[in-house]
């Protein structure tokens, strides 16, 4: 399989690529054949700044298994710093900033 | 058949092209030294980019005798690596379709420019790349012989098509002049085997000269060395198939 049917997900935050430290805004996340991870196919998210340009990248190319590993550890990590620290993830709240126009 | 006494050499490097629109479009291009006159094969990467493992096959086809010529499908996105140049193609939607047969089409005009070119062409691709091989043969009626190694998407849905691709190549297939040859695993599911035998059915409808083989305990990309998916029995028997199918149609 060759996709160019992704996932796309927009976000707030930073990534560290080759050029030292991004803003970026969106994950592209597709199942397919990887670049250079030993699998026939595999997981891929591609954190970008801009999905026009290449270069800013935070790639990961891992197996199903691993993919679905991580997402139930980022719940339980969100969950637990949640209720640490008593995020409001509700639209506005403290955990939920407004996208920033300079992010985009 | 060779003796061992033979001179064995190849020249391999890049290329610049003029491709679709008339854009400059890079490639790499790998062929036998001495006088020729070698035919010409295109050969077309996956989704993944214009990586090592195309052009390595794109040597092998050297090595065999043949100018092979692997188009940088991606290189408009660039320039950047192949990864990260591929990413932003796959994030646009893909390679566009007119824009892939006319970069083809360049390098076939590039080809033919050659002093060792025999004039005859071929077209392989895998993966995505062959469902461009087949896209190809329907649109371009001097190519002299085509291979589709497990191309996905060949048959598409109407919600599967898009502005980029917006014609199922086996919609096509009417057209086609060149000799196709099919390779696939029957484990695939993209294409699933249901897909290689009702692709297989429009050819002969249409009467298109054709084979397509069809390999047990294979699925997706079994040609890969390095991947798990490599099925060194039948990947072996396939490529006997592929030296065949381009002896025939490309030699003189």
């Amino acid at each position: 399989m060759c996709t160019w049917i992704i996932e796309k997900a927009e976000m707030y935050g930073s990534g560290k690529g080759a050029d030292g430290w991004f803003r970026m805004n969106q994950a592209n996340v597709y199942y397919d054949h990887p670049y250079n991870a030993p699998l026939d196919h595999a997981l891929i998210i591609d954190f970008v700044a801009d999905p026009e340009k290449p270069g800013n990248r935070v790639a990961v190319e891992i197996s199903a298994e691993s993919a679905r590993r991580l997402v139930e550890s980022i719940e339980i990590a969100l969950q637990t710093g949640v209720d640490a620290h008593a995020v409001d993830l509700t639209p506005g709240g403290t955990g939920h900033p407004a996208m920033p126009s300079s992010a985009h | 058949m060779t003796t061992g006494r033979e001179y064995e050499g190849m020249m391999a490097e890049t290329v610049r092209i003029t491709g679709d629109g008339g854009d400059e479009v890079g490639a790499y291009m790998a062929r036998p030294l001495g006088p020729g006159p070698h035919p010409g094969v295109i050969v077309l990467h996956h989704m993944p980019g214009w990586d090592d493992s195309t052009k390595e096959i794109t040597r092998k086809f050297a090595h065999y005798g043949y100018i092979g010529i692997d188009p940088n499908l991606h290189y408009r996105e660039g320039p950047g690596a192949p990864d990260d140049v591929a990413a932003v193609t796959r994030a646009a939607g893909g390679v566009p379709d007119d824009r892939c047969v006319g970069d083809v089409e360049g390098a076939m005009r590039y080809l033919r420019s050659l002093p060792y070119h025999n004039g005859k062409i071929g077209i392989i691709g895998f993966c995505s790349g062959g469902r461009q091989a087949y896209l190809c043969a329907g649109r371009i009626p001097d190519l002299d012989a085509a291979v589709d190694c497990w191309g996905g998407r060949v048959i598409a849905s109407a919600d599967e098509l898009t502005d980029r691709q917006p014609v199922a190549p086996i919609d096509l297939t009417l057209n086609i002049k060149a000799p196709v040859l099919g390779i696939f695993g029957n484990e695939d599911q993209s294409p699933p085997p249901a897909d290689v035998d009702a692709t297989e059915a429009e050819l002969k409808k249409h009467g298109i000269t054709h084979e397509f083989h069809r390999y047990d305990g294979a699925g997706h990309g079994f040609f890969a060395v390095d991947r798990p998916g490599y099925r060194p029995v039948q990947a072996t028997e396939a490529w006997s198939e592929v030296w065949k199918w381009f002896d025939r149609y490309l030699r003189d």
